[in-house]
């Protein structure tokens, strides 16, 4: 009985595949897609005003809302902020990356890739209330900074309009801080990919064809890194873009996108205003997809 | 020290450790200017790590490398005038094959023009003329090949470092190969250093030869000298086939106690009745094996008493039918005493 089957499916491998893939496939189109049409669905309906109710017909006009200023802002300092984060977690991954990927021993490696994901194995949420307290006005941080004598450029820093605010952890620069340290992870392991595919006979060729050590970085590491770094700025561009936790937990009371989508959707029971404000990041995402396959950002994961 | 400037690389008591492992244990070597070189031996055996010092991958753990006089043990490599052709080519694959071969002038500040005047140069010297634009993706296993020999030589290099280049060629392209190298070496008149395992290459293309065993040197000569006069049994092993004979075998044979060595082609297969002429030493036995390789063939055969002989012989006149016929006879076995070489130890 057992055999017969196993023959009846040997000869029939697209129903095996068929079984195989059908049930994540339903999984797949009917909770993930489905949710996210119903969200399109939504931002195509309006919210009238002075009733609070939602009208259920196709409108453009809560698209036409995101255009507003006050939300045009809630973009660009998003934007910005998703920005700055995944030049600054470049910037810091890359050495260490480097190293695990061409310096370090099989031994060494193994346990720095531990120490780089271990964050990854406690909660979020947890990691950041903990940063809220280091970067409190009587905080572990200020304490330290005190400790230096540096208080004085840390007010100067706190002074900076759009920047600034009245302690670290009520300040963009927390927020950017926080920011940079929860999705470092993200960046450190596609880059380090990416570098251990480059042999290092292309290293010594450089190097045997005389060029100095910072001519073969700009040369060969980095051109070869570069899809590395793009397939990690994918993570930390777009979790900063749709992350709601940090800002609403640091920072000032000026709003990132998915705190406004947050609070469109609970309080104000604007929920086509907080679809249509979610298709946002989602269409800046399939643009910066799109260019990240051409950079060759995805043979690189 | 200076004295002898015209060695172009010269090893004194170099030494390599990796951990507790003696990759190179006291070399000493001198490779003249002009001259195509080979570091022959078996893999493990240190003749990568001694290319490799010379190139400034690695640094000698004890002893000094010169380079025409100039010490240049602890150089970095962008500090030596010496170029390597990797043995996975290593070409830059996100570079086309003009800005691989230009890459040495590039970082040495050469203008655009004169770069791309030269590319010319040795495309045409490597015969992939028109190539440039392509990308290393595109070419073939011997064409990659060639482009990485282009990149090396446009530095015009004092001294050009080639780790086993041809060991991912088939077997046809690797002879066309074989000749082109030494024909472009005659050309650029550039000192090669050549690493390779296999010692048909060595012997067919070298001036001169180095023999490598386990760290060390064993022997350095000319292929012919290699060949003829193996210092070690080692090398007589390694370097073609050979018979090794010593103890009791040898003593039957000779009427002394030695150990010598002797090259299967020089034994010559003859019937029991054949008369030993006073020069030349003989051994009777029974061919076990024949093996036709079209060219020449191979006989097996176990001697009267103990031991066995590799023979080859050339099939001049006859055909597979002929000689397979010999397997199972009795034969005597004969060779001028000069052929034979007496080895020493390992």
């Amino acid at each position: 009985m057992l055999q017969r089957l196993s023959t009846f499916l040997y000869q029939r491998p697209r129903l095996v595949l068929a079984l195989l893939l059908g049930p994540p496939m339903l999984y797949m189109t009917v909770v993930y897609l489905g949710s996210l049409f119903i969200l399109l669905l939504n931002s195509f309906y309006y919210l009238e005003e002075f009733t609070g109710l939602i009208v259920r017909e196709f409108t453009l006009r809560t698209y036409a809302q995101i255009f507003e200023p006050a939300n045009r802002d809630i973009f660009a300092r998003t934007a910005s902020m998703a920005a700055a984060v995944t030049v600054a977690d470049a910037l810091i991954a890359f050495p260490l990356a480097y190293y695990i990927a061409k310096f370090a021993s099989p031994r060494l490696k193994t346990w720095l890739i531990i120490a780089v994901t271990i964050p990854l194995w406690s909660s979020y949420l947890v990691r950041v209330y903990a940063w809220k307290l280091i970067l409190a006005q009587e905080g572990i941080l200020s304490w330290f900074i005190r400790l230096l004598h540096l208080d004085g450029a840390l007010n100067w820093l706190l002074s900076l309009p759009g920047i600034g605010g009245s302690s670290l952890a009520l300040s963009p620069i927390g927020m950017f801080i926080v920011f940079v340290y929860i999705w470092l992870p993200y960046m450190i392991i596609p880059i380090q990919t990416a570098l251990e595919r480059v042999p290092s006979s292309l290293l010594e060729a450089s190097s045997d064809l005389g060029a100095k050590p910072f001519q073969t970085f700009r040369t060969v590491i980095l051109p070869l890194a570069f899809p590395g770094v793009v397939a990690g700025s994918i993570f930390t561009f777009s979790l900063t873009l749709g992350d709601f936790i940090v800002p609403l937990s640091l920072g000032n009371s000026k709003f990132f996108i998915g705190q406004a989508v947050y609070s469109y959707q609970g309080t104000a029971g604007n929920i086509p205003l907080a679809a249509a404000m979610t298709m946002g990041p989602v269409i800046i995402m399939i643009v910066y997809l799109l260019i990240a396959r051409k950079l060759g950002a995805f043979d690189a994961l | 020290m200076t004295g002898q400037t015209q060695s172009a690389i010269r090893f004194e008591n170099v030494s390599k450790y990796f951990g507790n492992v003696k990759a190179v244990d006291q070399a000493n070597l001198e490779i003249r200017d002009g001259e195509f070189f080979s570091l022959l031996g078996p893999s493990g055996s240190g003749k990568t790590t001694c290319l490799r010092m010379i190139a400034g991958f690695e640094v000698p753990s004890s002893g000094h490398i010169y380079l025409y006089g100039q010490d240049v043990s602890n150089l970095p490599p962008y500090e030596r005038d010496v170029n390597t052709v990797f043995q996975d080519y290593a070409l830059f694959p996100h570079m086309s094959v003009g800005d691989n071969i230009a890459y040495g002038l590039m970082v040495k500040g050469v203008p655009k023009p004169e770069r791309m005047k030269r590319v010319d140069e040795m495309l045409e010297l490597v015969q992939l003329t028109g190539y440039a634009a392509r990308k290393p993706s595109q070419l073939s296993g011997g064409q990659r090949q060639r482009v990485a020999l282009a990149r090396a030589l446009i530095n015009h290099p004092k001294v050009l470092l080639l780790d086993e280049p041809l060991g991912a060629l088939d077997l046809k392209l690797r002879q066309q190969m074989q000749v082109e190298l030494k024909a472009i070496q005659k050309r650029v008149g550039i000192t090669f250093i050549f690493v390779t395992h296999d010692q048909e290459e060595a012997l067919t293309m070298s001036d001169r030869i180095a023999v490598f065993n386990e760290g060390k040197i064993v022997q350095v000569g000319t292929p012919a000298e290699i060949y003829e006069h193996p210092a070690t049994a080692f090398v007589a092993g390694f370097v073609g086939t050979s018979n090794l004979v010593s103890g009791e075998v040898a003593k039957r044979i000779t009427g002394r106690e030695i150990r010598f060595s002797i090259r299967p082609e020089k034994i010559h297969l003859g019937t029991m009745d054949t008369n030993i002429e006073a020069d030349s030493y003989s051994a009777d036995g029974v061919v076990r094996d024949v093996i036709y390789l079209g060219l020449y063939t191979r006989y097996l055969v176990e001697l009267n008493g103990g031991g066995d002989l590799v023979v080859v012989e050339q099939n001049l006149k006859t055909t597979s039918m002929d000689v397979l016929k010999v397997k199972g006879q009795a034969v005597r076995l004969h060779w001028k005493k000069e052929h034979i070489r007496e080895v020493g130890g390992s």
